[in-house]
């Protein structure tokens, strides 16, 4: 199945289960095809708690410029300063836990912006509850077992993602298992299916 | 960059001589304290030394009870047992003079300071501004007083002129040729000698300047040619005489694109006046056809203090409202005290930019806006906040991977290995094995109180401490790719061989995220 949702710049909040997940950023990456460089900011829990981006461990090689912010109030001023700005790629926030400053008002202004600059802007909430927003998709992704690798079967294979769109605006909500493959550096989603079946089918 | 005065032709030196500095500092202080000040009463203010404690400096009431600088504060107390003794902080009085050699560049550009209690600067083509000499001089004592200072001023061709007569002349001086004989009738100290050196001239019956003027030259050149230039009479005469040459150097150089606006009354904020001072700055880097990297906001307290605000642009720009917008939520810094009335722009770092076209079709260019945007981000989070990676040819993982200001524009692009992960702690973090293996990674561990369970791993990938660089207790590292029963992927490493001489049992540690 093809993407879920209209492919047009907007504000998206992604979710995760556990902190420690890294399948949310893996996630956003994959969706950013620019070739202009990527703003991506975190606060200070975020960061000690899921370490910084590290970039020999990117999907391609990308340039990003990168905001060390202290407070969740500044996550959302960089990221306002960024979308504002249609010479970055994509902006790309996280913020951990559910901030009194990140409200309704907060996400439309961001959603607002990212749409009249044409930036897409991402959200990945650690440890967060899926309060109101005013985000236009809401994603929880999560990490699944990976595939069987081709040659060693001791070790873990092309990454598998749970993806579940679960509010958006334009496009279909529903829950899917993510495959992202390699070599193509593709991305598709629709392998429609009951995740955990399917995982354990795919590693037997 | 700047360049030095032309030497060719005559100079004009101011040197400003402050001779109740300590004190009037000291009461300036006092005063900013909340401290009412009566001038009628003595004061005096005092430094600890080996002989006990000492007169450092004295208020005019003290000084007509015939107390002096130097003297002993207990003979001082015997003389007038009224007087109120104060520490002297002559770390602070350094500050405050330093402080107060900037901001006499609102005069001039050149300046430094000139010994105890003195500054001096290079004056040439500057008197005009105010006036001529007699207008500039009365500016400057009028600057001065108004921030509580007492100052004796002269204006000569040379520094030694300037200096002789500032402290041994008769009032504010300008003296426009060194042979005109009001130098030749001060005394020989004005020739800043040492004591010693006064004192053996005394002897020969060399009083004044004029003395030394007249006598034969060979002779003395013999008596004095070993001497330091301290105690050389005839090198000080030269510099007076501006035979030996004796370049004023300034603490910092002079910018060389300012703009400033003098405001008729002080003000508190300085945030109107902005636009218009770099909408001005901006015309003149558009002459010249320059760009700023970094520019200064300056204001001139009419207490005497100097307070600045500096920002950085990631690229050279002259666009006004960009560098308006770089001091927004910036000024709050500024401590304008009872008000300033003076504001300068200072672009300094500046680099060639001609009028360009980036493009051949009409879209914006985006390069441009997004180094505006960095800018933004710098101005209020800092340089230190805002971070592009860099890679580094380095072994260890977290070495690799520099981050370095954005400032800073050579950065490229990554080479991507996917046996990395794409996230890594800020430092590895100890994980306690629940269930080890002889071979490979454990089977159970718990990190962060959860336990996880390995189900596939890769590995081990070895890599090698950096001996040319690390400690010798350094150990080797054997990486694992591993995913748990979740299907999270990590990566783990054993820091270290079991027996291998460089202490106990190996301990593992979580190091990174895979996708």
């Amino acid at each position: 199945m093809t993407h879920p949702c209209p492919d047009e710049p907007t504000l998206s909040e992604v979710f995760c289960n556990r902190a420690i997940d890294a399948a949310p950023v893996g996630f956003v990456l994959a969706h950013i095809k620019s070739d202009k460089p990527v703003l991506w900011i975190q606060d200070r829990i975020s960061r000690k708690e899921s370490g910084r981006p590290y970039m020999p461990g990117m999907l391609r090689p990308m340039e990003i410029v990168y905001v060390d912010a202290k407070r969740p109030v500044d996550v959302l001023w960089a990221m306002e300063e960024g979308l504002n700005c249609s010479g970055f790629g994509a902006v790309l926030g996280e913020i951990w836990g559910d901030p009194q400053v990140l409200d309704f008002t907060a996400t439309k202004r961001l959603a607002l912006r990212a749409e009249r600059h044409e930036v897409p802007g991402w959200m990945i909430r650690r440890s967060a509850q899926p309060n109101l927003s005013a985000a236009r998709n809401r994603w929880r992704v999560a990490s699944l077992q990976s595939l069987r690798h081709p040659w060693n079967a001791q070790a873990p294979g092309t990454p598998m993602w749970e993806a579940e769109l679960f509010r958006s605006r334009n496009g279909k909500t529903g829950r899917w298992v993510v495959k992202y493959e390699n070599e193509n550096m593709h991305f598709e989603h629709g392998i429609e299916a009951d995740a955990h079946t399917f995982a354990n089918g795919a590693i037997q | 960059m700047t360049t030095a005065p032309d030497m060719s032709k005559p100079r004009r030196i101011l040197s400003v001589y402050l001779p109740r500095f300590g004190m009037e500092h000291w009461e300036i202080r006092a005063r900013r304290r909340g401290e009412t000040l009566d001038s009628e009463k003595p004061c005096a203010l005092g430094l600890d030394t080996p002989r006990g404690p000492v007169v450092h400096a004295v208020n005019p009431a003290a000084e007509a009870q015939g107390i002096h600088a130097g003297a002993r504060v207990v003979d001082m107390r015997a003389l007038c047992p009224d007087l109120r003794m104060e520490h002297a902080d002559l770390h602070a009085e350094k500050h405050a003079l330093e402080r107060l050699m900037l901001w006499s560049r609102r005069w001039a550009p050149w300046s430094a300071i000139d010994g105890k209690g003195g500054l001096v600067l290079d004056v040439t083509g500057c008197a005009h501004l105010f006036g001529g000499e007699d207008g500039f001089l009365r500016k400057v004592e009028a600057d001065l007083a108004r921030a509580g200072m007492t100052c004796r001023l002269a204006i000569a061709p040379t520094h030694g002129a300037a200096w002789a007569l500032a402290r041994y002349g008769t009032g504010a001086a300008i003296c426009h040729d060194v042979m005109d004989g009001q130098l030749a009738a001060l005394s020989v100290r004005a020739l800043r000698i040492a004591g010693e050196t006064v004192t053996l001239l005394n002897r020969l019956g060399l009083k004044t300047i004029g003395d030394l003027l007249a006598t034969p030259r060979v002779p003395l050149t013999r008596r004095f040619a070993r001497n330091a230039l301290e105690e050389n009479p005839l090198m000080r005469l030269d510099q007076m005489t501006g035979k030996l040459a004796e370049p004023l150097t300034a603490p910092k150089d002079p910018p060389r694109f300012v703009v400033q606006s003098r405001l008729a009354e002080p003000v508190q904020d300085p945030t109107e006046w902005i636009p218009q001072l770099a909408e001005e700055l901006c015309t003149h880097l558009h002459d010249e056809g320059k760009g700023l990297r970094r520019v200064h906001l300056t204001v001139y307290r009419t207490d005497g203090e100097v307070s600045s605000v500096t920002c950085a642009t990631s690229q050279a720009t002259r666009d006004p409202k960009h560098i308006a917008r770089l001091f927004d939520g910036k000024l709050e810094s500024i401590d304008p005290g009872f008000g300033f009335d003076l504001i300068t722009l200072i672009g300094s770092a500046n680099e060639q930019i001609g009028t360009r076209q980036t493009r051949l079709d009409r879209k914006p260019d985006h390069s441009e806006a997004t180094a505006r945007t960095i800018d933004r981000l710098i101005a209020r989070f800092g340089p230190p906040a805002v971070l592009r990676p860099k890679h580094t040819p380095r072994h260890m993982p977290e070495r690799q991977e520099h981050w370095q200001t954005a400032l800073a524009s050579d950065a490229y692009p990554t080479p991507i290995n996917l046996q990395r992960p794409c996230r890594l702690l800020e430092h590895p973090e100890e994980i306690r094995v629940l269930y080890a293996v002889p071979e490979g990674p454990p089977a159970q561990f718990s990190w962060r109180k959860l336990v996880h369970r390995i189900n596939r791993y890769e590995g081990p990938e070895r890599i090698a401490p950096e001996w040319w660089n690390d400690r010798a207790s350094s150990r080797i590292r054997d990486y694992y790719r591993i995913e748990e029963q979740y299907g999270l992927r990590l990566w783990i490493y054993r820091n270290g061989l079991l027996n291998d001489g460089r202490g106990f049992d190996p301990l593992w540690f979580m190091h990174g995220l895979f996708l």
